[in-house]
Formats: structure tokens, sequence, C-alpha cells
């Protein structure tokens, strides 16, 4: 049921308008970050205002939505932005990657290959991947427009020189089409490849720091590395404990105080689909579906 | 044995439910009205329309009834409100000098035309806590006399007339909406004193202080501070000139600086300025001390690398609903991205081991 006394997806059409012509740049100058005017949401700046600000200029009445947070359909915060979108747009919801036409995501790409006709809505905390490196705004945007992204390089040298390897596991930075430098947001580098070539569009949101950038269809996006230390998309070492999938992003879950633990996919519909597939992981029969709801 | 985390919506449910027996707390205990918050609340009501930028007392006080006092989160509730709200138009500029004060001091003369006027201060108060106010008595009345006729014209313009304070230029360029296009640096100064008057008071506060301090020191005088009611007008496009569509309560402050002069300056005063919502002083104080510390440039002054000075550092760090946002998402599950560094530092470690004892790693 839409709560009637608010627009469609909340935002009024002006609004809609400003974030869907920040899109458009954004998809038309892939990976820069396009300045707007987010508004002030009904859920805090941080908790993915900027993520929800493209999804509702983004969802039209008959689309189906889905969102994921940390990979999972049930986590707190995707439950509460779904429940936002079923009472403001009254859109149709899945948790099945497949069905869904619009994902806004946490954290995490779905394991399951997108296709042309979804897109996939990033929430961004910090859109700037230079900001680490030099915190002024009026510093960043001038190294973008310079091209200039030696400081990323020496950062990156500089971990190899100490640590044998690229220090950073999440928001690992991207360059797309040969030229602007891009936070992927925090997903785990392990999800940079999916980026790639995607047939899905891409858009990204920053609501405190008032960003949208894009990602458009089948995009060229290369994790930055050294030719002597290849990119490495790395994760657990270990197939899942419930489905046995090889190919997922794990979680490790604590299963006792003895250091016992196990190892399952952060993907909850990635998972599920493949146990009711009849996929079985080490630890799946103690498995009871819903039991501790 | 682990069984996979469900039901997320359900405690989501019942959290909320939960916070709302909490809202009310003990039922023997009668409940607060808003009318009750806005009359005897009233420097919290202020606050939460100056920082949610929205000037209506009545929401603002049910913004702190629904927040449990927290002013923080009232302050989100009206922003969240205000910004599902259709723009009509803009107002024309309040006429301050026509302010009918409450209260309007000036540290900078004995005395002016208008008077010094204290009005309802705590200032000469001694801050004893005063017991007869927990045993709920009726507080008397306190004595009347006639308003002060006639304008009470600025401070700052009799020093005008002197020439030795700076003066503002004229301009009629429509000033940049703060919550309608994203902040772009350098800010002018108008887009500043948005910033600045929305902005978090506490924090306000300690970059004021840190300039009396001497981070960019510049040494303020309260040249006015004013509280009282302003008439808004708006020019209606039927009708082809302004009408008054209401009142509000502002606090304005003036300070005036010393300056001794720079290279693109003469000798003079110089002026910050703070304006805000309500009767709001300690704010308004603060954010004409900003302001002006902010004006290092345009005064030809040197940049002494201090926070107050630093424009980016103050707007982007002065919204405390930005901020409150930002920091308390750290709440929410990073379980992915802990991972992923948990995966790295065991590599790192694994390859530190391998290097430093290469027999055992055989």
């Amino acid at each position: 049921m839409t709560d009637q006394s608010y627009n469609f997806a909340y935002l009024d059409e002006q609004t809609k308008r400003m974030i869907r012509r920040a899109i458009l740049k954004g998809l038309a100058i892939p990976g820069y970050q396009v300045p707007f005017a987010s508004r002030e949401m009904p859920m805090p700046y941080g908790w993915g205002t900027g993520g929800v600000q493209v999804s509702a200029a983004t969802l039209m009445p008959d689309d189906t939505f889905k969102v994921i947070d940390q990979g999972a359909d049930d986590t707190t915060n995707a439950v509460s932005i779904r429940k936002f979108f079923e009472k403001t747009a009254g859109v149709a919801t899945t948790e099945e990657t497949e069905k869904a036409t619009v994902i806004q995501t946490r954290h995490r790409i779905p394991e399951t290959p997108l296709h042309e006709d979804q897109v996939l809505v990033y929430q961004v905390p910090i859109p700037e991947p230079l900001r680490f490196l030099e915190p002024r705004e009026t510093e960043t945007r001038k190294m973008h427009s310079l091209e200039e992204y030696g400081l990323m390089h020496v950062k990156l040298y500089e971990d190899i020189s100490q640590h044998g390897a690229i220090a950073t596991s999440y928001a690992y930075p991207v360059k797309v089409e040969g030229r602007y430098v891009m936070d992927p947001s925090p997903i785990p580098k392990f999800d940079n490849p999916k980026m790639a070539d995607c047939p899905a569009i891409q858009l990204f949101g920053a609501g405190r720091e008032q960003r949208i950038y894009a990602l458009p269809p089948y995009s060229r996006v290369v994790s930055l590395d050294f030719e002597d230390h290849p990119f490495d998309p790395s994760k657990a070492d270990h197939p899942c404990d419930l489905c046995g999938a090889e190919d997922s992003y794990l979680d490790e879950v604590i299963t006792d105080d003895a250091g016992g633990r196990m190892f399952v996919c952060s993907d909850t519909d990635y998972c599920r689909a493949r146990r009711e597939a009849g996929h079985v992981g080490a630890q799946a029969p103690a498995m009871k579906e819903g039991a501790g709801a | 044995m682990y069984v996979a985390v469900k039901g997320g919506e359900r405690a989501i449910d019942n959290a909320h439910a939960w916070l709302a027996e909490e809202r009310r707390g003990d039922t023997s205990v009668a409940e607060l009205s808003t009318s009750q918050i806005r009359e005897q609340l009233a420097l919290a009501v202020n606050r939460v329309m100056a920082e949610g930028s929205l000037y209506d007392p009545d929401l603002a006080a049910l913004a702190i009834k629904q927040a449990r006092g927290d002013l923080i989160e009232a302050i989100f509730l009206i922003r969240a409100y205000r910004t599902t709200l259709p723009r009509l138009g803009a107002s024309e500029p309040v006429e301050t000098a026509k302010m009918a004060c409450d209260r309007r001091i000036s540290a900078t003369f004995k005395d002016a035309p208008g008077g010094q006027v204290l009005g309802p201060t705590f200032d000469y108060t001694h801050r004893l806590l005063d017991f007869k106010l927990a045993a709920e008595g009726e507080t008397p009345q306190a004595p009347e006399a006639e308003p002060a006729g006639g304008p009470t014209p600025h401070i700052t313009g009799f020093l005008n007339r002197e020439g030795v304070i700076q003066s503002e230029p004229e301009g009629d360029e429509i000033p940049p909406d703060l919550t309608r296009e994203p902040m772009e640096l350098p800010a002018n100064r108008s887009l500043r004193l948005q910033s600045l008057s929305r902005g978090d008071e506490g924090f306000i506060l300690s970059m004021a202080y840190s300039t009396q301090r001497g981070y960019a020191r510049n040494h303020a005088f309260v040249g006015e501070l004013r509280i009282g009611a302003v008439a808004v007008e708006m020019e209606v496009p039927e009708l082809g000139f302004a009408i008054e569509i209401g009142e509000i309560t502002l606090t304005e402050c003036e300070t005036v600086n010393q300056f001794t002069g720079s290279k693109t300056e003469p000798a003079q005063f110089t002026r910050g300025y703070g304006l805000v919502f309500g009767q709001t002083e300690r704010k308004a104080i603060s954010m004409a001390l900003v302001d002006r510390a902010l004006r290092w440039k345009e005064l030809g002054e040197e940049d002494q690398g201090a926070p107050a000075q630093d424009e980016e550092f103050v707007l982007m760090h002065a919204d405390n609903i930005q901020a409150t946002g930002f920091l308390e998402h750290i709440k929410l599950p990073h379980y992915v991205d802990f991972q992923s560094e948990l995966e790295l530092v065991r590599k790192l470690r694994r390859e530190a081991q391998a290097t430093s004892m290469p027999e055992a790693a055989e």
C-alpha cells in the first residue's frame, strides 16, 4: 500500500528530475563524480541516503526492487530500506537477483551475473578515491581534472615495499575507461572484476557528500595494479559450508567460544538458490531454514 | 550449531515498539504535551528550529517530544520533514533594523539610540539550582513597562558614518541556496553564512572559541546583539507588491573586530555577522566570530593555518545531521569489509612469519 501523503518513491518530481540529470551526466562521463543537491532523507546520512535517492529517481511503478546489505537481503538496514520503498513507492520486491530490475546494494555485488535489464545502485560513503591521500575536495577535484593520479600509484607502491602486497582489501580503486580513477564503494576487492564489462547499468550515490557517478553497461573497469604485482581478487580460501560454493565471497561466522567457525556465502540469495538446487556444503545438514527467526 | 540469522524485520518492529514505550516513560507520570515543550523548553525549540532550518515552534516541539529530548535527533526529524515541503517562493530580506527588540545590547557603547535592553537573559543570574522550581509553584508576574518607541538603529551604522568600519559591498545578486544546490568550494560569504546559521551550535561555538584562544585570533567586540520579532514580507506576483506573511523571532549579532590594515585594506574595524532563528544568542555570537575568521582572504590577512580560517574544514564539518549520520553508520554491519581485512592481515602475518623463520616454513 502506498503512503498517499508522499509522492511516488518519496521524492517530489522536481528533485527526481534533478537527480536524473546528475545520473545522465554521470553515465555520459563514466567514473566522474557529478555534484548533486542531495536532500535530507528520513534515514541518516551514512545509512544509504545517496543510494536511496538514486533508487527513488530510478524506480518506476512496474519495477521489482531488491535491497542487500553485506550481500544479504535480511540485514537490518536492507530491511529498513526495502520497507521504505514498499511504503512510499508500492513497488514489488524480491530477494532473487534474477527477478529484480533495480537492486540497491551496500558493500557487495551479487554473485549471480547481472543482465541488461537491471540497474545496480551502490550506496557510497566516501566517493572520492583520493580522499585519504588528500583530504581537500578543492585539491582532489583538481587532481581528477588534470588526471594526476601519481599519488595513488605511490601509495600502492609503498604498500608493496612495506608489506609485500597492496594492503587494500576493500574499496579498491579502479580506473574507468582509461580516464577517471573511481571508488567502487566499500565492496571487497573480490567483487571488483564484476564491475567490468557488466551488462547492467551501475549507479553510485553518495548522499552526504552530494555526489553521483555511474558506469554505463559494458564499461572498461580496471583495478589499479603493477605488472609485477597484478591485482588479486582474493577471498577466504574455503568453500561455503552450507552450499559448497567455491566461487562466492564468504563470511566467517564464529560458532562457539572454542575457536569453532564456519564459512558461509555472503550472498544469501545465491546460497539459498544453490541449496535448493541440491548443493550441499560440509556443515549443511544441521541447517534448518527459518529455525532462527 | 549455526543457523543463518533471519528475522531482521521482526527485530526492527520490536525495537520500535520498545522505543515508543521508553519514550512515554513511567505512565503514572503525566504525559508531556507539545505545547508544554513549546512554552517551557523554548530555547530547545529555538535550537531545533535554527539547526533544522525550519521556523515552526509547534513542529519543533513535536520533534523534541518524539526524539525523547535528543536535540540532534529532533533537528534530524525537522530536516527530513522540511525537505518534502514545496517551495512557494522567497521572502524579501528581513529588516532587522525594524526589529521589535526583546533584548538589545552593545558592548562597544555605554548607551546608544534605542538604549540597552537586557531582556530575558541568564547573564546575571547566579547559577544556583532553584529548588522552588521542583515544588511546582506559580511564577510571579514580571514588572512591565511601555515598549520603547522609535526605531532601534544598528550600532555599526554609527561607526560606518565615520568611516572607521569596513563597509559591505552592495549587491542584488540572488544568494545561492545551500539546500537546493550542492556546496561548491570556494564558497561565497552568503553560502558560508547559510552553512554557519544551520551548523551545529557546539561545533560553531568551539570554532569561535578557538579564535579567541589564539588560533587566528581576531579580537571581537560585540558591537550589537539584538533579539526580537521581525516581519517577513513576500512579494506576491498577483499583487505586484510585498505583503507581510508572518513574524519570526531572530537573534542577530554584529561583531566589531580590530584590524590594523593589510596590503589591500586601510586600518579600520571589520565585521563578523551572525543571524539565527529564535533566541539563540550563543550561536549567533559564535557564528559572527567564525564568519569573521573565514573572511581573512578578502581582507588580505595572513593564512595562519588555523582551523577556523579553513573554509573547507569548517563548512564540511559544521552540519550535525551529516556528522551524526556518518558517525553512527559505523554501527551498521561491516562484516564483508572486515572479512576482507581479516584475510589480508592473516596473509601478511603468514608472509612475515615465513620470511622470519624460513626453515620452519618448509
